[in-house]
């Protein structure tokens, strides 16, 4: 029995502790935006927030998990965009999109920890989050308009 | 042959007996009205294949595969221009694989950006959309989504317009010429608007006109402009559904393993460990593999990894040694093409003193798609009838694949075309629709969603081939004066072929020489030939195709061949080259990146040019040496697009396809040992991050009198660009790819 509290809402989850917690954010609460990309943690696309840390859910056993976690779905949705998913779609960032929720979430934790970034600072923490269409010019222009946006909103 | 393979071969050669000499019967064919695929539901309306109207308004079906080059923004634009539709109110969807999608344009002439057609380029437009027709080729690929659609589907959406203009006439009591559209609705003279959802049972009934009118381009208000994409808002929070993401009740979920020597049968497998996991729900054996089922996907990978098989020997040369030396080969085999031929390169050759003669052989490895997304599908079997979600670029092939894997007619299998997380030719296969079927037919009543592992997908490609080039030439002070380039490669429009319809048309490869022998460059004597090597290692369509290695053999060599004469590179393109697009883009990106000025010290630059899917494009890459080795800092392109349909997303296409060029020549590579592959997850087959790919500027072009396609011309001349700035930087050829293999990368 594994307990979790994943976007807010506690689950008890009836699964094997060792089981990475990608696959029981997917296949057992049915939270598909966090994607499988490689399973080896060298990619990024399976980022989420636990404890507001990004971490890679595809190697991190869900029996480790003791901190609430953040996926896509509760980071912001189609009706009440994040700042930085209004950033994505106002810099037309995704292509294929596959590996954009853990850019995004990537991205979150990066923002929270560090308000202003530099573009070195982007590229440093954005490294490990592959995206084969190539989209890393937006993405990194996305995120220097949503950091503007957030600075802003809290003034 | 098979019953299928058959049927293909006959409706394949009437094609041909029609193209070579049929237009009359091209042009009866491709007039002949297309019977619309779309099965409306109740409360839904379709007036052609492309437009179905309900109750909340107009959906647009924009039946190519969208695996991240915006292809169905653009497409649904078409449509939505000439029907006058809010940007923001349009819908799409890919729809069903049908016939009526067929794809006219990967055999045909470019399209006339100009609206007024000539009688011509109508017969030659209508033979070319035999062949694909007659086969159904419902494809995605060889940049030809846009140029196939642009007369289609803004006729669709006009010849709506018109009826839904009958039904509001009708209905109102006013003459149609007194009425306008706007915003999706009807507006008559007092301004009463009649919205398309309220005439749409009416305009079903009116007969289409059969030449409608097409706006003007000055009358755009949405084609030639940067419209945000309809997908995007999904694909950022999550809620884009790839296949893998299907969620339905009682889902089971399931892997597969193949053999690891490709091709090669499985001689044994041991199962008892794998069936003891708990939540193992069953093992399904292939002919060379087995997939594991289970109630969760992690379950059913690892179970994988605990069963045992024994495989066959690979029906290939097991070393990377061993298959470069069959490729090499095949050069001592006849030519299977000469389709450059100019003046008598061998006789110049032969005619010149040896001290005279530049030579040079150039090598480019196998490559791997690598989608983010690794190959997946969702299936399920209920009452002998097959549902299935998958992204594929070929739907028609892919269901009938699925339909025949269990015993099934095709009319037995709907297949939902997913959205794709990256495709580049990969998604142009049905292997995953086989193997997705027969785990499905496992479990009847049951959906399972199958998940390749990242390992299974890496090494289970149909990879970009391995080539060769040699080339011999004389160079005179305007450059060269005598070229033979010979290339020898295995064959992947024969593969391709095969797989396909189970038999490989005969005669000239273009696909093995495309990006050399098709160049707009003025060489007296100049020859290309193409040599077929016999390898049995799966091989397909790697974004650009016989572009990816061939505009780097002939970019590479026009470089060398430059400073051989002592011309700057740039300077030399424009003394071979006479075609004005291809002269329009070498001058934009010189001009752009500052060619002839001053280098940055510690840095390199490298020029390319390719023509390809009809679209010139010009490149300069920029190396510096850091401490910690060389860094990709800028790069620049110049592209002629004829008409940018949507320059935002040209802009991102170009770059895309120029960052994925760029990982392939820094640090590409899938080898063999033991007839395996040896790279097996990301950290052996890596591409650019954010940190170390460079900041792209993009000019796009309109002058050329025809549409380009997009999604590849970004490619082909980003590796050459990249190999010869890192001559520039460090005074050394390397004529081979990888770069990584002979210098470090930071």
């Amino acid at each position: 029995m594994l307990e979790l509290t994943v976007n807010g809402q506690a689950h008890v989850v009836e699964a094997d502790p060792e089981m990475p917690l990608l696959w029981v954010l997917r296949d057992h609460l049915g939270l598909t935006g966090t994607k499988y990309g490689c399973g080896v943690a060298a990619c990024g696309a399976c980022t989420v927030l636990v404890g507001g840390e990004a971490v890679r859910s595809c190697t991190l056993p869900a029996g480790d998990v003791r901190d609430a976690v953040t996926t896509i779905e509760g980071h912001g949705n189609p009706e009440a965009l994040s700042a930085l998913q209004a950033a994505w779609i106002e810099h037309q960032v995704a292509q294929c999109g596959y590996c954009q929720p853990g850019q995004i979430m990537q991205a979150a934790s990066l923002l929270a920890d560090n308000p202003a970034p530099s573009d070195e600072e982007i590229d440093t923490a954005m490294r490990g989050n592959l995206c084969r269409c190539g989209t890393y010019q937006r993405v990194r222009t996305a995120i220097r308009a949503a950091a503007g946006e957030m600075r802003e909103a809290r003034l | 042959m098979s019953r299928l393979g058959r049927i293909a071969r006959r409706t394949f050669l009437v094609g041909s007996v029609a193209i070579a000499g049929g237009v009359a019967f091209g042009i009866w064919q491709a007039r002949r009205p297309v019977a619309n695929p779309l099965r409306p539901a109740d409360g839904e309306v379709t007036l052609n294949p492309y437009v179905l109207i309900d109750a909340s308004g107009v959906t647009v079906i924009a039946p190519r595969a969208e695996m991240g080059q915006g292809i169905h923004s653009t497409l649904a634009a078409l449509v939505a221009e000439e029907m006058d539709l809010d940007w923001p109110a349009v819908r799409v969807l890919h729809g069903p694989p049908a016939r009526a999608y067929f794809n006219g344009a990967l055999l045909g002439p470019g399209v006339p950006v100009n609206a007024e057609r000539g009688v011509l380029h109508d017969t030659r437009q209508a033979a070319a959309d035999l062949a694909p027709r007659a086969l159904g080729l419902q494809i995605t690929g060889g940049s030809t989504s846009l140029v196939d659609a642009f007369d289609k589907m803004r006729r669709a959406g006009a010849a709506a317009r018109e009826t839904l203009m009958a039904a509001a006439a009708a209905r109102a009591g006013v003459d149609i010429a007194r009425l306008r559209t706007e915003g999706g609705a009807v507006v008559t003279p007092e301004g009463l608007r009649l919205r398309y959802e309220d005439l749409a049972q009416d305009a079903a009934a009116i007969e289409p006109p059969r030449a409608p009118r097409l706006k003007p381009p000055s009358e755009w208000r949405l084609l030639g402009r940067s419209l945000p994409r309809t997908d995007i808002p999904s694909k950022v929070t999550g809620t884009a559904q790839f296949a893998g993401d299907v969620r339905l009740p009682d889902m089971l979920y399931a892997t597969v393993r193949l053999s690891p020597r490709l091709g090669a049968a499985m001689r044994s497998i041991d199962m008892a460990e794998a069936l003891a996991v708990p939540g193992v729900e069953r093992i399904v054996e292939f002919e060379d593999g087995f997939g594991v089922i289970a109630r969760d996907t992690w379950t059913a990978m690892r179970a994988a990894d605990l069963v045992r098989a024994e495989w066959d020997r690979a029906p290939y040369p097991p070393q990377t040694d061993a298959i470069f030396e069959r490729i090499a080969l095949a050069f001592d085999s006849r030519p299977n093409s000469r389709l450059r031929n100019d003046g008598d390169a061998a006789a110049r050759l032969t005619a010149a003193p040896p001290g005279r003669v530049f030579e040079a052989e150039y090598r480019v490895p196998y490559l791997a798609h690598s989608t983010m997304e690794p190959m997946s599908a969702t299936a399920v079997l209920r009452d002998n009838h097959l549902e299935m979600w998958a992204g594929n670029q070929i739907p028609i092939a892919f269901r009938d694949a699925a339909a025949r894997a269990i015993g099934l007619s095709s009319g037995d299998v709907t297949l939902h075309t997913t959205v794709m997380g990256g495709g580049f030719g990969r998604r142009a296969e049905v292997d995953v629709a086989v193997q997705a079927a027969r785990l499905a037919a496992s479990v009847p009543g049951r959906p399972v969603c199958m998940t390749w592992t990242r390992e299974e997908d890496m090494t289970h490609d149909f990879y970009r081939p391995g080539a060769i080039a040699r080339a011999r030439a004389v160079v005179g002070p305007d450059g060269p004066e005598a070229v033979v380039l010979r290339i020898a490669a295995p064959s992947v429009s024969r593969q391709g072929a095969r797989r396909l319809m189970g038999f490989a048309p005969p005669g000239p490869d273009h696909m093995l020489v495309e990006g050399a022998h098709d160049q707009p460059y003025r060489i007296p004597d100049f020859l290309v030939s193409g040599h077929i090597a016999d390898v049995a290692v799966p091989v397909g369509y790697w974004r650009s195709v016989g572009y990816s290695h061939n505009g780097f053999f002939h970019e590479c060599l026009m470089d060398e061949l430059a400073r051989e004469a002592g011309l700057d590179p740039v300077e030399m393109r424009l003394r071979l080259i006479d075609d004005a697009p291809s002269r329009g883009v070498i001058e934009a990106v010189a001009d752009m990146s500052g060619w002839g000025a001053d280098r940055p010290s510690g840095t390199g630059r490298g020029f390319a040019f390719t023509r390809s899917f009809g679209a010139p494009m010009a490149q300069v890459v920029e190396l510096a040496e850091t401490g910690a080795g060389l860094r990709i800092t800028r790069a620049w392109a110049a592209v002629d697009v004829g008409l940018a349909i949507d320059p935002g997303n040209v802009e991102a296409q170009v770059i895309s396809g120029m960052i994925y060029g760029l990982s392939a020549a820094v640090m590409g590579e899938i080898t063999f040992a033991d007839g395996m592959v040896e790279q097996h997850n990301f950290p052996d087959y890596d591409a650019l991050r954010m940190d170390n790919a460079p900041e792209i500027a993009v000019r796009i072009l309109e002058t050329m009198p025809e549409l380009a396609g997009i999604g590849e011309p970004g490619t082909p001349p980003a590796m050459p660009a990249l190999a010869n700035a890192l001559y520039d930087l460090t005074g050394e050829r390397v004529r081979e790819l990888p770069l990584n293999r002979r210098f470090a990368f930071a």
